[in-house]
């Protein structure tokens, strides 16, 4: 019988999963909004409510609770900086979960986990994403057509 | 070893077998593109859940 025993084992050992689950805290606190499995998104959505109550405490030794935890100085900056600061009316529910759908692989399930109220900076990195990719492709045109016309002049000579 | 003691009928295997069915997947409609999809889940066609979140949809090649 499975009584009592809950949680996500995620087919890790302690020492693994709990690396995991501290890298992909630290993710979602540094991007807003990370692409996962739903049941990985699952699995951290506690712990990520944690470290924000935390950054809403604000006190020195929350900070230090939150830095033990999270992976990179950078994170605890953004938590009690941005990410926390968000949430003062609100007890809980901070993440939000959208299932995307099957991963074409091995069939696992996708899902997107974000922050509630950071839609803004997704768009604008969206955005410059986007830029950044239209710039990209732009390039390789250019590269293309010179490579072509390199060619062209060679079978001319 | 033990056996069986009497024929299996045709009947028998019938309806052991009324059971094994397969049932169609649950699919919902999208509020935003009328397109079949699977329910809580985002539109694979346009990208949206619920009124919003756009995932990124690939529009052409």
């Amino acid at each position: 019988m499975r009584h009592r025993n809950g949680g996500f084992k995620l087919g890790r050992n302690t020492s693994h999963r709990r690396a995991l689950l501290r890298n992909l805290t630290t993710s979602v606190i540094l991007e807003d909004r990370v692409e996962t499995t739903a049941i990985k998104a699952k699995a951290v959505r506690p712990l990520v409510e944690k470290m924000i109550t935390l950054g809403k405490r604000g006190d020195v030794h929350a900070r230090r609770q939150a830095a033990s935890f999270l992976q990179t100085p950078e994170a605890v900056d953004r938590l009690f900086a941005t990410v926390a600061p968000r949430y003062g009316d609100r007890n809980g529910g901070y993440l939000r979960i959208i299932k995307t759908g099957f991963r074409k692989g091995d069939g696992g399930e996708k899902a997107f986990i974000e922050l509630l109220g950071a839609e803004a900076e997704l768009g604008e990195k969206r955005e410059k994403r986007e830029a950044a990719k239209a710039k990209k492709r732009e390039e390789l045109q250019k590269q293309l057509e010179e490579q072509q016309q390199a060619e062209g002049g060679e079978n001319a000579a | 070893m033990p056996n069986p003691k009497r024929r299996h009928s045709k009947q028998r295997t019938a309806k052991r077998r009324s059971h094994d069915f397969l049932v169609p997947t649950g699919v919902s409609e999208c509020p935003n593109c009328h397109e079949r999809k699977l329910p809580h889940r985002a539109c694979p066609k346009c990208g949206t859940y619920k009124g919003r979140e756009v995932l990124a949809v690939k529009s052409e090649a």
